[in-house]
């Protein structure tokens, strides 16, 4: 009986050094999922995927271990347009019929100190699964108002849109897409 | 000519009415065609559509205008000796015409005035948007809009194919009739469109 509450004392001291997985706060949205893309090379153009998923673990004393997981709805995609969202979604852009979900799965987590990090992992979007590397930044964590504990990132990267199959030709200044990253998690 | 159809014969306000939604029926399937393929570099990528949107609110005008024309007036009776079945496939395939262009009208508005946008109609006045903000409203519109518009294409390559078989195979007077020539009350044509023989007797 001794051991076995020793035993039960010690793997609850594991599982509390082990970092804590956070539930994307996508239920009260405090987290977006946005892109921006050059027009002709004279403006910026933002969109953003209202519908997404996800988990990540972090834990502030280890945060190399840190690791997240998102899905994306793709056909959720609002720039403010539909004539546009109507293309963006078909199969010259996103071919959301053929490839409604979009996902993130980190490999690795470099911190850089003072909260910034290397996030690498590996984006699927459009059927093409290839790795991206996000730069990511912490922006603050702690307790919330009504009993939860709470994290939150920003983080940015950028990508060819021809790397993950998309050729529609929108001109030379508008190539690539930035993603532009905020997930607040909530602590199971 | 009179402006109202009799039994027989069709009045001019019909025929116009025909004449001048037949291209653009066409034309309006033909042109939404080709623009969805332009490059966005193209002159005509923004062009095509606002010209699309502003002729096919006129034709939705248009075809209500008619329609409450036709349901003023009587509608001639088929050319006498019509087989029954054709006389009935005949007032299917126009009415499903009439179905198909309002239903084709009425999802393209929908695209368009998804987000709560309003169509202009080159920049005379523009229509607002009533019905939005469903979900998905545009690509669901987009594929009625789609399907509903080749079907319509079907169903008016039959209407002419049958219009060319009554003019060219039974010889009577159903063509002409929407051309202002009523033709004689047994159905036949004036006898300057008579044939001068008959070709069955010239084999």
């Amino acid at each position: 009986m001794k051991k076995l509450a020793i035993f039960l004392f010690a793997s609850l001291l594991g599982a509390t050094a082990q970092a804590a997985e956070y539930v994307i706060d996508t239920e009260g949205a405090h987290a977006f999922i946005q892109f921006r893309i050059k027009h002709l090379g004279y403006s910026w153009l933002y969109g953003r995927f209202d519908d997404f998923n996800g988990t990540f673990q972090y834990d502030e004393s280890k945060p190399e271990a840190s690791s997240i997981n998102v899905n994306i709805d793709v056909n959720s995609l609002d720039s403010n347009h539909a004539e546009r969202d109507k293309h963006l979604r078909g199969e010259d852009f996103l071919f959301v019929e053929k490839y409604p979900t979009a996902t993130f799965k980190s490999t690795s987590y470099k911190p850089l100190g003072n909260g910034k990090g290397k996030l690498t992992g590996d984006l699927t979007l459009r059927g093409v699964t290839k790795p991206i590397t996000i730069d990511v930044s912490h922006v603050g964590g702690g307790k919330d108002p009504w009993g939860g504990y709470r994290q939150g990132f920003t983080g940015s990267t950028e990508f060819k849109l021809k790397d993950f199959g998309i050729d529609y030709d929108l001109g030379p200044a508008s190539q690539s897409v930035e993603m532009i990253l905020d997930v607040e998690g909530i602590r199971k | 000519m009179a402006a109202k159809n009799s039994e027989s014969a069709y009045g001019w306000v019909a025929i116009v009415f025909h004449w001048l939604m037949a291209p653009v029926v066409i034309g309006l399937f033909a042109l939404g065609w080709w623009m969805r393929q332009l490059s966005y570099y193209d002159p005509w990528y923004r062009q095509g559509p606002e010209i699309h949107k502003a002729i096919g609110i006129l034709l939705l005008i248009a075809l209500l205008v008619r329609l409450a024309w036709k349901f003023l007036n009587v509608s001639p009776a088929a050319v006498p000796g019509t087989p029954r079945w054709q006389t009935v496939a005949a007032r299917f395939a126009h009415g499903g015409i009439y179905l198909l262009l309002l239903a084709i009208m009425t999802s393209g508005y929908l695209i368009s005035t998804a987000d709560g946008r309003a169509i202009s109609v080159f920049d005379l006045f523009s229509v607002p948007a009533t019905l939005q903000g469903l979900p998905n409203q545009e690509d669901i519109a987009g594929e009625i809009h789609e399907i509903l518009a080749w079907t319509l294409m079907g169903l008016v390559a039959l209407h002419a194919l049958a219009a060319m078989k009554h003019h060219f195979i039974d010889r009577d007077a159903t063509l002409l009739r929407m051309l202002g020539k009523p033709g004689n009350p047994d159905g036949s044509r004036d006898s300057k469109h008579q044939p001068t023989e008959n070709l069955s007797t010239s084999k």
